[in-house]
């Protein structure tokens, strides 16, 4: 029935248009905003449900597809489509700005439908990146999408708000601009913007290196991946809590995507060529930014070295298929790495929407980030240190949430690649455990510290239920990743069988 | 006639039920709701394993095998949630709901004035759910699952007076020493899937032959047996769980948690994994003799020089949370010496035992109003009668008194340690022997001390001592009759019959198990047989230096101490492992974080890249301020012949 229907336009322009909406209402009318906002959210994400209940898993071809002309000169389209790797993706996004929707409630005062309006354009903008399989369409909502985020930060973020915004700005910039580069050189090759036509791009090796590199630093800082990551720990903590959980959730799975979409298929050999510059920069992030999330004193800045940390997963499950490839052992494995990878992503959008959730709860009463500055917060918010140990759990990899899943599929894969790389992914187990549990334990735990801690209420019922509802995800996603990991195979295996024949 | 497949489900799902509705409606329910409900929810599980083990162990139901349910398809490789019923399960069921029924009763007494009560009943029926999960399970995906549930209920139930800072220091500590083994395990289980191709027990040991001729090069140049290399990252998963030398560092602090946790968690069931898990490995362990030599040196290791510490101790838990950790050396030992059928026979009658001791210290401890130091003890005796007979019947169990259920497995354990022949059973064999002295030394060390001899505890205290409710002590005496008699019932079923034939499988070259099935010709026989042997002797040399030292002659304790104090202070600093852990692990952690953050992160990063860069695009645009001109169209032009020479360079270069 959906079949005639321009779904994935009405998906992606929906948020846009009423985000636009809830600018009209004004900032004399709050109230009104708020609701236009959530409703708004609420129909987009019932929107995107039959992107999944229709999806065909059977293909690997695109699906919903809409394709017209648009810049007819430069060949440019209106050309979008999902499979196996975006849907899962989109959904996420729609899930969550509801989350962040309901979570800004009561919380922003000012200048609360320029707020909700600046979510809801963004969420427009992060369907577009996602769905876009014209390499311009793609950029535009590529760069478009941070607009919103730098108000956001910039207006509604923490003192030192000008300073994080122009780094986060001059990073992103630098590697958007090359990757513009390099896509308008593959235009001079192949006459068209589309992705497609990229993917079938005979490329020399020194082209696709060149090329390659271009796209990494733009991926890259967005994972971000060490050692182009400074940027986010300094976004994170002057961001409002919102701008946080879009920031971790969805912002930086557009790195990851990129290399799925662009990076492998593009320019597989030179991929498997400087795999071990990704794989090197991935653990690290595993290592090097666990133990740098070990000493970090605001709750905020260690989440984000723990996501960095977590999206080393992410980058390292995508690289070491062709460490597989060479293992000598068979191909098996290949499709455990890149579909653990992408699982990561989308748990590691729940859980650490829920950690800085969690900790904007706290902030909201005690306005401090500062773990020194908490102390058995259990005593007097139990149904709080209920939730924040289980997503705390979830954090360091306990199975049973969704935590696990990605990173023992991309362990148990890059065993297959190696067993020190192996080794070195496994101690996220002592390292993620370590980080999280001494924050728990010095937040959550322990007697009451001081008489602001004394006087805390516990949640109320819309933190109540922002909180439920995530926790639900992760532990649905944790029992039964199946419905999750089916969606994506016939997309993963034609990446394989592209990715494992040259270009040369 | 309900299906078995349903009273299988059933088993692990009747505790997590109780446990949800004490969880979730705690406060609606109430205390005698919550406490209701779960005892309710392990019953059944109990009552149904019962049932199982019948139908298994007489009514020889053939091997039940399936998938409960799909948890993902990834790569082919089919990962999946499941259970596995053979004799060994269901003996491992039977004891685990036993032991945690008879907990839960006992809760009730000790946790009574807590507010945390329904929280409590809740946690343990979870981590009964976990326990089951993770001994049911046919494939190692779910043994991973169980593995690190029932690792996650035991930091919640170790820190659950969260308020004091031991507490919360101790299941931290806990669970991270546990990650480190997990962290070995988790390793083991990928060189298995790498192999094999499958998660599934059976499986898996149908294709470990392709493990045996395979190597693998971890250090360049030096190749390993895979099934070696993976049966050791097994078995280091095992270590952490159940505790052996060195990641055994984690329990004796677990005694933080309530003694009811202690009992279950930390005594008779969790702990017990790593010993489950290598027998149920037995078909890839018998592969592998390097890993079976591995296996009995930590466990020896572990059987002495655990047991020696526990001689030093004051603490009444903690000198029960050392004789666990010896114990569990003695079980590891048998699996080294391939005779897993008697390490698993250990680790019953052990559940037995010594949930029967820490449920009696517990029973002092109430007595004692939270008192736990033995020193201010003595002559309890005759307030306690009951706790005293639980105790007495408890410390012979554990000491091997002939008879007594300790006694069967502990001697099946030695005489098969004594034929073994793998590498460094013999060092193993002087270990166990030697321990028999030492356990039965501490042991009751303890018990007078606490019972008998002169009453040392304030006039306070002294004036409200009395036997503790029947919450309390009919689980005592419930646990009692098993710890006494079971060994003599069960020896020739579970080591001599074929109950675990097709779940432990012994190579023939391993013959400790057919040497100790040689000896035996009935229990009563093997009882008499034993005072032919040294052990008995050595256990009663041990009572008899215990009662010389501590009650006839009590001066002597303290010159001994005077005369060996660099040896006590070893003891007493428990070999220093430690302080040996908190500077070199944690305090270095630590620094490297720092280091890597401020030097890394702050000064190379952003320092130098970031902010540099941002200065050389100060300078940069200083210089070119002057070829501003402020006309669009030459910045249009300057822009395009930009991109343009960019292009060139790239298509050209």
């Amino acid at each position: 029935m959906y079949a005639d229907w321009p779904l994935l336009s009405l998906v992606i322009w929906t948020p846009i248009f009423g985000g636009i909406l809830v600018l009209f209402a004004g900032d004399s009318n709050p109230a009104g905003a708020r609701k236009i906002a959530l409703v708004v959210s609420l129909i987009t994400f019932l929107l995107t449900v039959p992107l999944y209940t229709q999806f065909n898993t059977s293909t690997h071809l695109m699906q919903f597809v809409e394709r017209h002309e648009w810049i007819g000169v430069f060949n440019i389209e209106y050309y979008v489509g999902i499979d196996g790797i975006s849907m899962p993706l989109i959904l996420l996004t729609s899930f969550t700005t509801v989350i962040v929707i309901i979570s800004a409630w009561e919380v922003i005062q000012y200048r609360v439908s320029q707020y909700m309006a600046a979510f809801l354009i963004m969420e427009g903008f992060m369907f577009g990146t996602f769905a876009a399989l014209d390499s311009i369409l793609f950029y535009i909502f590529f760069e478009a999408m941070l607009i919103p985020m730098f108000l956001v930060i910039g207006i509604w973020g923490g003192a030192n708000r000008i300073y994080a915004t122009l780094k986060f700005f001059l990073y992103t910039f630098i590697g958007s601009v090359l990757m513009l580069v390099a896509l308008i050189y593959m235009y001079t090759r192949s006459g068209s913007f589309a992705i497609f036509d990229f993917h079938h791009l005979q490329l020399s090796l020194n082209e696709q290196v060149l090329i390659f590199l271009a796209m990494l630093v733009a991926f890259a800082v967005k994972v971000p991946m060490w050692p182009v990551h400074t940027w986010l720990p300094d976004a994170h903590v002057e961001a409002p809590t919102g701008g946080s959980v879009i920031l971790a959730a969805i912002m930086l799975k557009i790195g990851g995507y990129g290399f799925l979409r662009f990076s492998l298929p593009i320019t597989p050999d030179a991929s498997a060529e400087l795999d071990w510059l990704i794989i090197t920069m991935s653990l690290t992030a595993v290592v090097y930014i666990g133990f740098v999330a070990l000493v970090q004193r605001d709750m905020k800045k260690l989440i984000a070295y723990s996501s960095i940390a977590h999206m080393g997963f992410v980058t390292l499950g995508f690289f070491i298929v062709f460490r597989i490839f060479d293992s000598g052992f068979g191909d098996q494995g290949a499709a455990l790495a890149l579909e653990g990878g992408m699982v990561q992503m989308v748990s590691h959008g729940f859980i650490s929407g829920a950690m800085f959730l969690c900790v904007g709860v706290l902030y909201d009463r005690m306005h401090s980030r500062q773990i020194a500055d908490y102390g058995g917060v259990a005593n007097t918010m139990p149904v709080f240190a209920a939730f924040m140990v289980f997503f705390a759990m979830a954090n360091a990899g306990l199975p049973g949430t969704s935590g696990f899943v990605g990173e023992f599929m991309v362990i148990l894969a890059s065993f297959k690649a190696s067993f020190w790389i192996a080794f070195l992914a496994a101690t996220t187990l002592i390292l993620g455990a370590a980080y999280t549990l001494w924050m728990v334990k010095r937040v959550i735990y322990g007697d009451i510290a001081n008489d602001n801690v004394r006087v805390l209420n516990d949640i109320n019922k819309r933190e109540f239920l922002f909180l439920a509802l995530l926790a639900l995800a992760v532990l649905g996603l944790g029992l039964w990743p199946d419905p999750l990991v089916e969606v994506m195979h016939p997309t993963i295996d034609n990446l394989l069988n592209h990715i494992a024949n040259t270009k040369i | 006639m309900v299906s078995m497949e349903s009273v299988y489900l059933a088993i692990p799902l009747a505790s997590l039920l109780g446990a949800l509705i004490a969880g979730f409606f705690g406060k609606k329910i109430g205390r005698a709701g919550a406490h209701t409900v779960t005892i309710l929810g392990v019953a059944v599980s109990f009552i149904l394993s019962l049932i199982v083990l019948k139908d298994v162990a007489f009514d020889g139901a053939p091997i039940y095998n399936q998938a409960v349910y799909t948890w993902m398809i990834s790569d082919g490789i089919r990962f999946e949630v499941g259970f596995l019923i053979d004799g060994l399960t269901a003996l491992m069921i039977t004891v685990v709901t036993a032991v945690s029924l008879m907990v839960h009763i006992y809760t009730i007494g000790y946790m009574h004035d807590d507010d945390g009560y329904q929280r409590f009943f809740c946690y343990i029926s979870l981590f009964t759910f976990s326990m089951l999960m993770l001994v049911m399970s046919n494939n190692f995906l779910q043994l991973f699952f169980g593995w690190e549930a029932v690792g996650l209920m035991s930091y919640l139930l170790i820190g659950f007076w969260f308020k004091r800072e031991t507490a919360i220091y101790a299941n931290m500590k806990a669970f991270l020493v546990n990650r480190v083994g997990d962290f070995g395990f988790l390793l083991g289980i990928a060189v298995v899937l790498m192999f094999t191709g499958s998660l599934d027990y059976y499986e898996v040991f149908d294709r470990a032959d392709a493990m045996v001729t395979a190597t693998m090069q971890v250090i360049p140049g030096l190749d390993w047996s895979v099934i070696t290399l993976a049966c050791i990252l097994l078995f280091i998963g095992a270590m952490g769980k159940s505790a052996q030398v060195p990641l055994h560092v984690w329990l004796p602090d677990s005694m933080e948690g309530p003694t009811p946790i202690s009992a279950l968690i930390h005594a008779a069931t969790m702990v017990t994994a790593g010993i489950f898990m290598v027998a149920r490995m037995s078909p890839l362990f018998e592969l592998s003799s390097t890993a079976l030599s591995f296996v009995i040196v930590i466990g020896a290791t572990t059987a002495i020089f655990m047991g020696l510490i526990g001689i030093v101790q004051n603490d009444i838990k903690r000198v029960v949370a050392y004789s666990t950790l010896s114990q569990l050396g003695y079980m590891t030992v048998a699996l080294g010496a391939s005779a897993y059928s008697a390490a698993i026979f250990h680790l019953m009658t052990h559940a037995f035992f010594k949930a029967l001791l820490f449920l009696a210290a517990g029973s002092v401890i109430i007595a004692m109003h939270h008192e736990q130091d033995i020193r201010k003890m003595g002559g309890l005796k005759k307030y306690m009668p009951i706790t005293y007979w639980v105790s007495l019947v408890g410390s012979l169990a554990l000491i091997g008194f002939p008879g007594s259920s300790g006694y069967f497995s502990k001697d099946a354990i030695l005489i098969a340690t004594h034929n073994a022949e793998v590498w460094g059973a013999g060092y193993a064999y002087l270990a166990v022997l030697l321990g028999v002295f030492v356990t039965a030394f501490y042991s009751f060390r303890m018990f007078f001390l606490v019972f008998h001899g002169e009453e040392r505890m304030d006039e306070h205290t002294r004036s409200h001592l009395h036997e503790t409710p029947a919450v309390v002590t009919v689980p005592l005496i419930l646990l009692a009759i098993p710890s006494a008699i079971i060994g003599w019932i069960t020896i020739d079923a579970v080591l001599f019959s074929d109950f675990f034939d097709q779940a432990i499988i012994i190579f023939n070259e391993h013959g400790a198990m057919a040497a100790v099935a040689e000896a035996f010709h009935g229990p009563a026989n093997f009882v008499l047989h034993g005072f032919a042997g040294l052990p008995v002797y050595l256990a009663a040399a041990g009572v008899g230096s215990a009662w010389y030292i501590y009650l006839k002659n009590p001066q002597l304790a303290t010159s001994l101490k005077q005369r060996f104090i660099w040896i006590y202070n070893v003891l007493d600093n428990k070999y220093y492992f430690d302080r040996f852990n908190e500077i070199v692990f944690a305090t270095s952690a630590r620094g490297i974080g720092q280091v890597l953050w401020r030097l890394g992160d702050a000064l190379m990063i952003d320092g130098l890249i970031v902010n540099g860069s941002a200065r050389l695009v100060g300078w940069v645009s200083s210089v070119v301020r002057y070829t501003q001109t402020g006309y669009l169209n030459h910045y249009a032009f300057a822009m395009i012949s930009g991109l343009i020479l960019l292009l060139g360079w790239v298509v050209l270069g």
